[in-house]
């Protein structure tokens, strides 16, 4: 199963690689991790996703409720949370298949903002089922390059 | 967020210093912490720390032979006093020197401050002369660590070290601070008390009366109940709640060996220590008890062997201040996060306002004596001084009532086996980390806290050699802290493991010459001389082999007033038992 935690913390020296070391010092698995201040500049909001089943959870959020510069920890359930992510991808598209590209994006809600002779860079902004579908469809064409922040979430 | 005060508040209000030095205010934060001991080693980055330490007459200063010798004589000091220990060191090889002991401290949660200078700070990310990214590198081994890059926050980054050492579940704390931060001149803030926006970091974890009155009913019925007691009671100080509230329900007590001393050893109640060495009668108690009331423990697998078949039948109740360590290891029915002391105090109250009335467990008590008559710790007479009978020697010779060090392997169990602990804070060990050489530096560091208790290392001759040259600082700081090696030549741990399991194929296990092994057989071939060793660092030593001298020679050792070395020559064919191999259950456990 895979967990949304939100964790907030101190904008402190070196925060962030104590809580990346708690994930693999204690053996969790994290699919994607997310770090950015918050409007209030001496904090910085974490939003990890983390594979593991619900004591694995509880284990998670315990150890990182223990880190010093750790403010608050929460993990969302389904549909506590709006999530979304962003992603990146540089897929091969030339005169003849650029408009199927083009065809594609628009189907989810996807822009291209970037084009070359041979490529396109694709902009899409989702949900994780939503990214994994255009993607799929773009992968015959042959994806270049691909960047994604990683899930992203605050309680609605 | 909410903000919170909950340190000792010696300071009702921010205190605002003279000018000076950030190595001054250093020596001024440890003396409003109390610190009145500090195991320093120096070097460049650290010398202003130096400095500024011989200005001041209020702490004393001990130079160890080595960093991790130092590092280990703090936490014999905390683990002796429950007090924090502090130790210092330079940068990079004089820190990365602290790691063991940095590490050992966070696996036994023992409040330990470690400081290290550090290069200037313009030159850190360089790889200066001497630098390591201590910060980073002890990252997963301490409570909290502190890089100081401005000066104007020493004080309160100090205050803040201290609390977290000593509160909660107690821990290391690294503080790195570069030599340019010593050396700027500032005008300190020494603020009253700590401030977290973790809530945590404060909070004080009580149980709930309701968590508690839940106990009572199991209490009541539970026919076969243990309660499992680990170094969560010292820690707390929860070593009289825990005795009262035995006594009141009658319940039998089996504890870790970090937990060793939180309960009467000789109490009837007592079951000792059960886990991969223990009682035979603890382990068997715990296998087949129907309520385990774990406080203060974390169910170590050393502990629990195969945790599936651990205390398979019980209903456990796990009572920890460590929330985390709830569900760990093992899956538990109750779990209450609290201070132990709280709680089992909280408990003891609710036992007399509810007119609790002890259960039927005479089978069950009956059964544990059985058990506790017929195998008791034992070991077999020879000819030669066994190492087992050399502990209970020492026990009765001191009457039970020195302090205890050990190093790691075979002679840490029989310490804890044959030695008898009715005190907290008497038996000081690795254990968690299992760090050979412990013993001698963290015998140094108990007795000079308690420099009037006897403090023994008992030790091996492997872990004894491990930090041999802190025997220099002894005799030099005249630190009367003794050592009585059972020397067996070998490495008589790992070799018991060659025994059992590796068909006694010997794998750089025997420390002396493989050829011409010295035993009490063949005196001759014993290597080293730790005698000679001991004198040449002005260290009174003597080696007994005869069985007929062991209680004379131990007696010379007691009485004698300074260091010393007792040289105990024993055979290297003794195993420890009982022994859970690694990862089985109680039902695999070897007797003989």
């Amino acid at each position: 199963m895979r967990h949304t935690i939100s964790v907030l913390v101190e904008n402190k020296f070196g925060v962030l690689a104590r809580v990346s070391g708690m994930f693999s010092g204690r053996g969790f698995n994290i699919d994607s991790l997310n770090v950015a201040p918050t409007h209030d500049a001496s904090l910085s909001r974490i939003t990890a996703v983390m594979r593991g089943d619900e004591a694995q959870l509880d284990l998670c959020i315990k150890q990182l409720r223990k880190l010093v510069n750790v403010v608050e920890v929460e993990d969302f359930k389904e549909g506590q949370a709006y999530t979304h992510e962003l992603v990146l991808v540089k897929v091969r598209a030339d005169s003849k298949t650029r408009a199927e590209v083009a065809l594609i994006a628009n189907a989810y809600d996807a822009k291209i903002v970037s084009l070359a002779a041979d490529h396109a860079i694709v902009e899409m902004l989702g949900s994780d089922a939503n990214i994994s579908a255009l993607l799929g469809l773009l992968e015959p064409f042959g994806i270049l390059e691909l960047a994604r922040t990683g899930r992203l979430a605050l309680k609605r | 967020m909410k903000k919170t005060q909950t340190s000792p508040a010696t300071f009702p209000k921010a205190e605002i210093g003279r000018e000076m030095k950030g190595a001054d205010a250093v020596v001024e934060c440890l003396i409003r912490e109390s610190v009145d001991v500090v195991f320093a080693y120096p070097g460049g980055a650290s010398q202003e720390l130096h400095q500024a330490l011989a200005r001041t007459d209020k702490i004393r200063v001990i130079l160890p032979r080595h960093e991790q010798g130092g590092s280990f004589a703090a936490e014999g000091y905390a683990r002796a006093t429950g007090k924090v220990g502090v130790c210092m060191a330079t940068s990079g090889p004089g820190a990365t020197n602290l790691v063991s002991a940095i590490a050992d401290a966070f696996m036994d949660s023992i409040p330990l401050v470690a400081i290290t200078g550090q290069v200037f700070s313009k030159y850190i990310g360089k790889m200066a002369f001497q630098e390591t990214d201590f910060y980073g590198m002890t990252l997963p081994i301490v409570k909290h660590s502190y890089l100081v890059m401005d000066v104007k926050e020493l004080p309160r980054i100090f205050k803040e070290a201290f609390h977290l050492a000593r509160s909660g579940r107690p821990g290391p704390v690294v503080i790195d601070i570069p030599k340019d931060v010593q050396q700027a001149k500032f005008q300190p803030v020494f603020p009253p008390a700590v401030e977290f926006r973790s809530t945590y970091a404060t909070a004080q974890q009580h149980a709930s009366d309701e968590q508690l009155k839940h106990l009572l009913p199991l209490l009541g019925a539970a026919r076969k109940p243990v309660i499992y007691a680990g170094g969560g009671i010292i820690s707390a100080g929860a070593h009289a709640e825990l005795k009262a509230f035995a006594e009141k329900t009658n319940l039998p007590v089996a504890t870790t060996l970090m937990g060793i001393g939180g309960f009467p050893e000789t109490h009837p109640l007592s079951l000792q220590w059960f886990g991969m060495h223990g009682a035979a009668y603890g382990n068997w108690a715990v296998e087949q008890c129907d309520l385990l009331l774990v406080v203060g423990a974390r169910f170590d697998d050393r502990i629990t062997g195969d945790t599936k078949h651990f205390a398979a039948q019980a209903q456990i109740v796990h009572i920890d201040i460590d929330a985390s360590e709830h569900h760990k290891n093992k899956r538990v029915h109750h779990a209450i996060v609290s201070d132990v002391k709280f709680a089992l105090g909280r408990l003891n109250e609710l036992l007399k306002a509810h007119k609790f009335t002890p259960p039927d467990t005479k089978e069950w008590q009956a059964q544990l004596a059985t058990w506790k008559k017929e195998h008791p710790f034992s070991y077999e007479k020879s000819k030669h001084i066994r190492p087992q009978e050399a502990v209970q020697a020492l026990y009765e010779l001191t009457q039970g009532d020195a302090i205890i060090a050990t190093g790691v392997g075979q002679h840490q169990m029989w310490a804890a086996q044959f030695y008898r602990f009715n005190e907290p804070r008497r038996y000081i060990s690795s254990l968690g980390l299992g760090a050979m050489g412990f013993g001698y530096p963290a015998a140094m560091g108990a007795k000079v806290a308690c420099p009037d208790k006897q403090v023994i290392d008992i030790d091996g001759d492997g872990s004894f050699m491990m930090n041999i040259q802190e025997l220099a600082t002894c005799k030099i700081e005249k630190i009367a802290a003794k050592a009585m090696i059972l020397n067996n030549q070998h490495l008589g741990m790992v070799v018991q493991w060659e025994d059992r399991f590796y068909g006694s194929v010997r794998g750089n296990t025997i420390l002396g010459d493989e050829n011409n092994v010295g035993s009490p057989d063949n005196p001759d071939a014993l290597y080293p001389d730790f005698v000679k060793i001991a004198e040449g660092f002005g260290v009174k030593g003597r080696r007994v082999i005869k069985k007929s001298e062991l209680r004379e020679a131990i007696q010379e050792m007691l009485d004698h007033d300074g260091p010393y070395v007792l040289d105990v020559i024993v055979p290297y064919t003794e195993h420890v038992l009982p022994m859970i191999p690694a990862g089985r259950t109680v039902k695999d456990m070897l007797l003989k």
